[in-house]
C-alpha cells in the first residue's frame, strides 16, 4: 500500500471514518481545530454526520446521545475544551457508553498556552471527572500509530463498553508524516450486539431490552452493584490491554521512560549514545491506562539497569506512575519542561551524562 | 364489551415517586397519551420514540416513560436529545426537563438547539422552584416569592426578574413552535395535551425546534396543600407568564 503525507490530525480524522465513526460533534480550539473541519468535509462524502456544537460541553453530550443508539460516535478538543467535557466523560463512563475522545493536549493550567504539552497525564488516567472511573486511554507517539490505535479503538470502547481516550500531544495533530490509512471498516449498529443500546424498543417488547442510557443509581445497594460492574471491567482491561514499547533496553543501563511525540526524542538519543557506546534504553507506555506497571516494573528493575530518567512535558505527571511500578527500588529521575518546550536530544543526553556521573 | 379506557401504554407500570398534589403525573401522562394516539393514528411507529430525562425531580422519568429512554446531565438534555435525534433521525425524541435544569444550567443547550431548529420536542416543566434539592431559587422563582436560598422573598435588585423562557425561544430564528400551557384545569389539561401533541406532529414533518411550557405546582416546596397551590399558581404564576401560543410557524 502506498503511503500518503498527511497532517497529523486529518489521518486521525480519516482513520475515525475508516474505523466507522460516523458522527462528530465538536468545538474549535487549537491546536486541533483541523479535526472538527476535515470532518465537517468528510463526514458527508460518507453519510455521516459532523456537527459545531455550541459548546465542548454540548458536545460531549450529544456524544452520550448518539452513542447510545450504538453508532461510533467521536469528538476532538484539547485540554480546556476537555477539561469543559468532563462532565460528560464521567457520565459517558457511568452509563458504559463506548465512545472515542480526542485530546491533543497545549499548555495549561487554564488558557495556558497553544503550543503541544502533555499538562492532561493526570486529568486523563486519573480521573478528571467525578467518580470511580476509568478510561481506556492511548498515548501515540507518531501519526502511524494514532491511525493503527485509531483502527482498533471502537472495537475496545465497544468490548469493554467505556470510552476511549487519545492523550496526543499538539506536535502528533500538527505534524505531518507519511503514513499507511488502512481500508474502511464497514460497521452497522447491529442491536443483537449492542443490547443495550437505544435501537427502537416498543411497549410489548421484553421490558429488560428496553434502552436505558442512564448513569444514576439512587442507592447505596445498586451503586454498590453498579460500581462493582465497572470495576470488574476495568481489571478485565488491566490485564488484557496494556501496550507498550521496550526500545534497546535489553542491555540498557539506563533506561528513559516517555510517551508520546518526546519518547521520539527519546529514541534518537538512545541511537546516538548507543553509537558512543553508551547502553542507553527507552520504555514508552502506549497505553497510559491501564498503564504498564509490571511490564515497566520488570524492564526498569532488571539487574544491569542502574536508574531510570523520566522525561516529559509537565511536572511530572506520569512519574508518578513510574514511581508506582519501580517501588524504590532503582533510582529514578526526572528531567521535564513546563511552558510547552519540548526537550532537545542535546538536554536529554546532557542528563543521562549528569546520572552517570552521580550528580 | 368494547375497551373504552385502558393504561397508555407509554407509560410504564412503575409507580411515580412524586410527592402528592404534583403536577408531573398528569404532564407524564399526556407526553404518553399523545405519543400513544400518534401511534394507534399510524403516523408514528411503535418504538421510534426517544425521551431525555433531566436532573431535577423528573430525573427518574426514564423509568415511567415506556419507550427508549435517556438520563442526562442536568441541563444537557437538548444536547443529549440532539445527538440521538441525528443518530436516528426517523425517531420522535422529547426532552422533559424542569426549570432549574432548562432555564438555569442548560440555558446555553436550549437556546441553541433552538437556534439549529433541532427537530426535537421539550417538555418545559416550569414550577418556579428546585423541587429535588428542597425548595431553593429558581431563576423562574417569582418576585417576592420566598424559597430556601430566597428567604426573604426574591429581590428583582439582587438577583434579577423571573426569566421567561417561552417569550425568550420565540425569538430564536429556529424554533417553530413554542406554547405556554397549564394543568391547572381540567379544560388547561386538554388544552396542554392538544399542544404537546401539534408539537409532536411538527416533529414527524419534519418542522424545527419545538417547546411546551407546562406551568406546574409545587404543593411540597411551597408550603402549601395540592388545592392552594393550584389557587397560588393561577393567581401569581399565571399573570406573569401568560398562557398561550408564542409562536407557531405552522399557523402563520
Amino acid at each position: 500500500m502506498a503511503l500518503t503525507l498527511m497532517k497529523g490530525s486529518e489521518a486521525i480524522a480519516e482513520a475515525a471514518i475508516r474505523a466507522g465513526a460516523r458522527f462528530f460533534f465538536g468545538y474549535p480550539i487549537t491546536p486541533q481545530t483541523e479535526i472538527p473541519e476535515y470532518m465537517s468535509a468528510r463526514m458527508p462524502e460518507v453519510g455521516g454526520c459532523f456537527l459545531q456544537a455550541e459548546s465542548e460541553v454540548a458536545a460531549i453530550n450529544m456524544v452520550y446521545g448518539a452513542a447510545g443508539t450504538g453508532a461510533r460516535v467521536i469528538t476532538s478538543s484539547s485540554s480546556p475544551g476537555v477539561s469543559l467535557k468532563q462532565e460528560g466523560i464521567s457520565y459517558c463512563a457511568g452509563a458504559q457508553l463506548p465512545c472515542v475522545i480526542l485530546n491533543v493536549m497545549r499548555g495549561g493550567p487554564g488558557l495556558g498556552n497553544i503550543q503541544a504539552s502533555q499538562g492532561d497525564y493526570f486529568q486523563g488516567v486519573k480521573g478528571g471527572g467525578n467518580g470511580d472511573y476509568h478510561l481506556l486511554t492511548y498515548a501515540p507517539s507518531s501519526v502511524q500509530e494514532a491511525i493503527d490505535i485509531m483502527m482498533f479503538a471502537f472495537d475496545k470502547a465497544e468490548k469493554y463498553r467505556m470510552p476511549v481516550l487519545f492523550l496526543a500531544d499538539g506536535i502528533i495533530a500538527q505534524m505531518m508524516e507519511p503514513v499507511e490509512m488502512p481500508e474502511m471498516v464497514d460497521y452497522k449498529v447491529d442491536p443483537e450486539k449492542k443490547p443495550w443500546a437505544c435501537t427502537g424498543w416498543k411497549p410489548g417488547d421484553d421490558p429488560e431490552k428496553r434502552g436505558v442510557i442512564n448513569s444514576i443509581y439512587i442507592d447505596t445497594e445498586s451503586l454498590t452493584v453498579h460500581n462493582a460492574r465497572l470495576q470488574k471491567v476495568y481489571a478485565e482491561a488491566r490485564a488484557n490491554e496494556q501496550m507498550w514499547e521496550c526500545y534497546k533496553t535489553d542491555d540498557a543501563e539506563i533506561v528513559v521512560t516517555a510517551f508520546g511525540t518526546v519518547a521520539r526524542i527519546v529514541k534518537t538519543v538512545v541511537d546516538q549514545m548507543r553509537a558512543d557506546g553508551y547502553k542507553v534504553g527507552l520504555f514508552r507506555p502506549i497505553s497510559v491506562w491501564p498503564f504498564p506497571y509490571d511490564a515497566l516494573k520488570e524492564t526498569c528493575c532488571a539487574p544491569q539497569v542502574k536508574g531510570i530518567l523520566d522525561v516529559e512535558v509537565n511536572e511530572g505527571q506520569m512519574l508518578e506512575d513510574v514511581k508506582l511500578a519501580i517501588l524504590g527500588e532503582k533510582p529514578i529521575h526526572f528531567f521535564g519542561h513546563l511552558g510547552s518546550q519540548f526537550p532537545t536530544t542535546a538536554e536529554i543526553r546532557d542528563k543521562i551524562l549528569e546520572m552517570k556521573e552521580g550528580k | 364489551m368494547s375497551v373504552v379506557f385502558e393504561r397508555t401504554k407509554l407509560l410504564t407500570d412503575k409507580q411515580f415517586h412524586y410527592c402528592p398534589g404534583c403536577n408531573h403525573g398528569i404532564i407524564h401522562r399526556l407526553v404518553a397519551e399523545a405519543i400513544d394516539e400518534l401511534v394507534q393514528e399510524g403516523k408514528l411507529e411503535a418504538g421510534n420514540v426517544m425521551g431525555v430525562a433531566p436532573v431535577g425531580c423528573s430525573v427518574f422519568a426514564y423509568d415511567y416513560f415506556n419507550c427508549d429512554m435517556y438520563e442526562a446531565a442536568h441541563g444537557r438534555a437538548p444536547a443529549v436529545a440532539t445527538g440521538a435525534k441525528r443518530a436516528r433521525p426517523g425517531t420522535l425524541v422529547f426532552t422533559y426537563q424542569g426549570d432549574g435544569d432548562l432555564a438555569s444550567i442548560g440555558t446555553a443547550e436550549i437556546v441553541h438547539a433552538a437556534h439549529r431548529g433541532e427537530k426535537i420536542v421539550t417538555i418545559f416543566v416550569n414550577n418556579a422552584i428546585y423541587g429535588m434539592t428542597g425548595g431553593q431559587m429558581a431563576p423562574t422563582t417569582l418576585v417576592g416569592q420566598k424559597t430556601t436560598t430566597s428567604p426573604y422573598g426574591r429581590d428583582e435588585a439582587w438577583c434579577g426578574a423571573p426569566i421567561k423562557m417561552s417569550e425568550m425561544l420565540s425569538e430564536v430564528p429556529g424554533a417553530y413552535y413554542i406554547e405556554r400551557c397549564a394543568v391547572n384545569t381540567n379544560a388547561n389539561i386538554l388544552k396542554t395535551k392538544k399542544a404537546i401533541k401539534k408539537a409532536f406532529q411538527y416533529q414527524l414533518e419534519g418542522k424545527g425546534f419545538c417547546m411546551i411550557e407546562v406551568l406546574s405546582t409545587c404543593p411540597t416546596n411551597w408550603g402549601l396543600s395540592p388545592v392552594e397551590a393550584m389557587k397560588w399558581l393561577e393567581e401569581n404564576m399565571i399573570p406573569y407568564y401568560p398562557l398561550g401560543v408564542k409562536k407557531d410557524k405552522g399557523a402563520e
